[in-house]
């Protein structure tokens, strides 16, 4: 699929919000990719965490959004131990999670979870999934 | 030197043989440590946005609670506590600004200014008793045991938090000083998916597959580790994973508190097996440790 890119199609201002609200500086990024090789969930994702960043670059707000990788993503910081431009690339993705959330968007529904599993799971399972992935 | 013991949630119910096993453990050891008299849930994640300070609150709260104990550390067990007590503590100790903005918001409790020092049970132990005064008191060597050290993620990233940043080797040091042989494997560091469980569990079943694959390849009789989530996601995964033909065979899992209380010659009230997995406790047996109650888990 065709992608245009130009002056007109950067969003600016959500770049801006990215890099506050993640205190990081994704300019930075020179692709190398190694983010995605550190990462543990990089084997089912259809979209790297390199090329979010390269997205994040050019202000593409709408297609990112709309894509899975920072639902993917366990926080583990792998990334970010090992970027080699010093990008703290959880936080990034916690910042792109949070442009969601904050829009009163739940990821999972705690309500529609099966009984069976919240009986099972330890509840750091049930708080930290709560946190990363609901408003 | 006065410490406090943080449990966290998980550590009352579902991981209670992390507790138990733990707790017997220092006893029999004559190491003191209280568990906080008062305490809240440490919120399992660190909130890693610039400007949501709110979510750091509890942490806080539990380290102005050590703080108003007289403690000069805190002690936990698991890993996910750990982290996010740590990082709150760095943030407090490190950033001004923040540490201003959350003090004024916390009204009924004192400041703080990360007087205490948060500490894992491992380098504890390490600094407190040190490894040859643990030797010395082993009832119950585990010696011909091959076991590998799943350190996860929150015990080791991010690096100023890290439990040991040097050598990285902290538990693989606690499981030679009880006599079994540490087997280093690929995966130690390599994250279990964590909370992912919840929203994308084949994500989890696949990475958890190869930690296993991995540690058994490097010849590992048995797995320990220090956080329930990972042992929940490590234990729960491994039966479709043989189904599925991706691991050779089931890997038993333990928490490292287990292993510490086998070798100090504790009975199975104290390491208690009848809260794990049926793989879990025939390795035991396999190994002449009694186990009490027969598995109820499967
Ligand atoms: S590792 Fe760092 S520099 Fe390399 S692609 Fe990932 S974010 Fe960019
Ligand atoms: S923090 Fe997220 S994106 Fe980074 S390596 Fe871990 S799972 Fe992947």
């Amino acid at each position: 699929m065709a992608i245009e890119i130009s002056e007109k199609t950067i969003k600016h201002e959500f770049i801006e919000k990215i890099n506050q609200l993640s205190a990081q500086d994704i300019s930075m990024c020179f692709q190398c990719g190694t983010c995605g090789g550190a990462c543990p969930m990089s084997a089912r994702m259809a979209t790297l965490p390199r090329k979010i960043m390269r997205m994040l670059q050019l202000g593409m707000e709408e297609r990112i959004l709309e894509l899975e990788t920072g639902w993917e993503c366990a926080s583990c910081h792998a990334c970010t131990v090992n970027c080699p431009r010093g990008i703290d690339l959880a936080r990034v993705m916690e910042a792109v999670r949070l442009l969601v959330l904050r829009k009163n968007i739940n990821k999972i529904e705690p309500s529609r979870l099966p009984a069976a599993a919240v009986r099972e799971l330890p509840q750091i399972a049930l708080v930290s999934g709560f946190r990363k992935l609901t408003s | 030197m006065k410490v406090s013991y943080y449990p966290g949630c998980t550590l009352k119910t579902k991981a209670k043989h992390l507790e138990d096993s733990a707790l017997a453990s220092l006893a029999a050891l004559g190491v003191d440590v209280r568990e906080l008299p008062r305490w809240n849930c440490c919120g399992a994640v660190h909130s890693l946005a610039d400007d949501d300070l709110i979510h750091h609150v509890a942490p806080v709260r539990d380290l102005v609670r050590a703080m108003d104990e007289g403690s000069d550390r805190l002690v936990t067990l698991c890993s996910m506590c750990y982290n996010s007590l740590a990082r709150a503590n760095l943030l407090m100790r490190n950033d001004e600004v923040k540490r201003k903005t959350i003090n004024d918001f916390m009204t009924e409790e004192n400041d703080y200014h990360g007087e205490v020092e948060v500490e894992h049970l491992i380098t504890f132990l390490r600094d407190t008793l040190g490894w040859d005064n643990l030797r010395a008191k082993l009832k119950a060597p585990l010696t011909g045991m091959k076991i590998a050290s799943y350190y996860g993620c929150t015990l080791v990233r991010p690096k100023d938090v890290a439990i040991e940043p040097a050598s990285g080797r902290v538990i693989n040091e606690f499981v030679e000083a009880l006599g079994a042989r540490a087997v280093d494997f690929g995966a130690s560091t390599v994250c279990c998916g964590s909370y992912q469980v919840l929203a994308h569990p084949d994500s989890v079943t696949e990475v958890v597959g190869r930690i296993i694959q991995s540690a058994t390849d490097a010849g590992a009789d048995a797995l320990i580790l220090s956080c329930p989530l990972c042992e929940y996601n490590l234990v729960k995964n491994q039966e479709e994973l043989l189904q599925k033909q991706k691991i050779a065979r089931r890997l038993p899992v333990f928490y490292f508190s287990q292993l510490l209380a086998m070798a100090l010659g504790l009975g199975p009230e104290s390491y208690r097996p009848d809260m794990n997995d049926a793989a879990s406790v025939e390795f035991l047996k396999s190994k002449n440790f009694p186990v009490g109650s027969t598995a109820i888990r499967p």
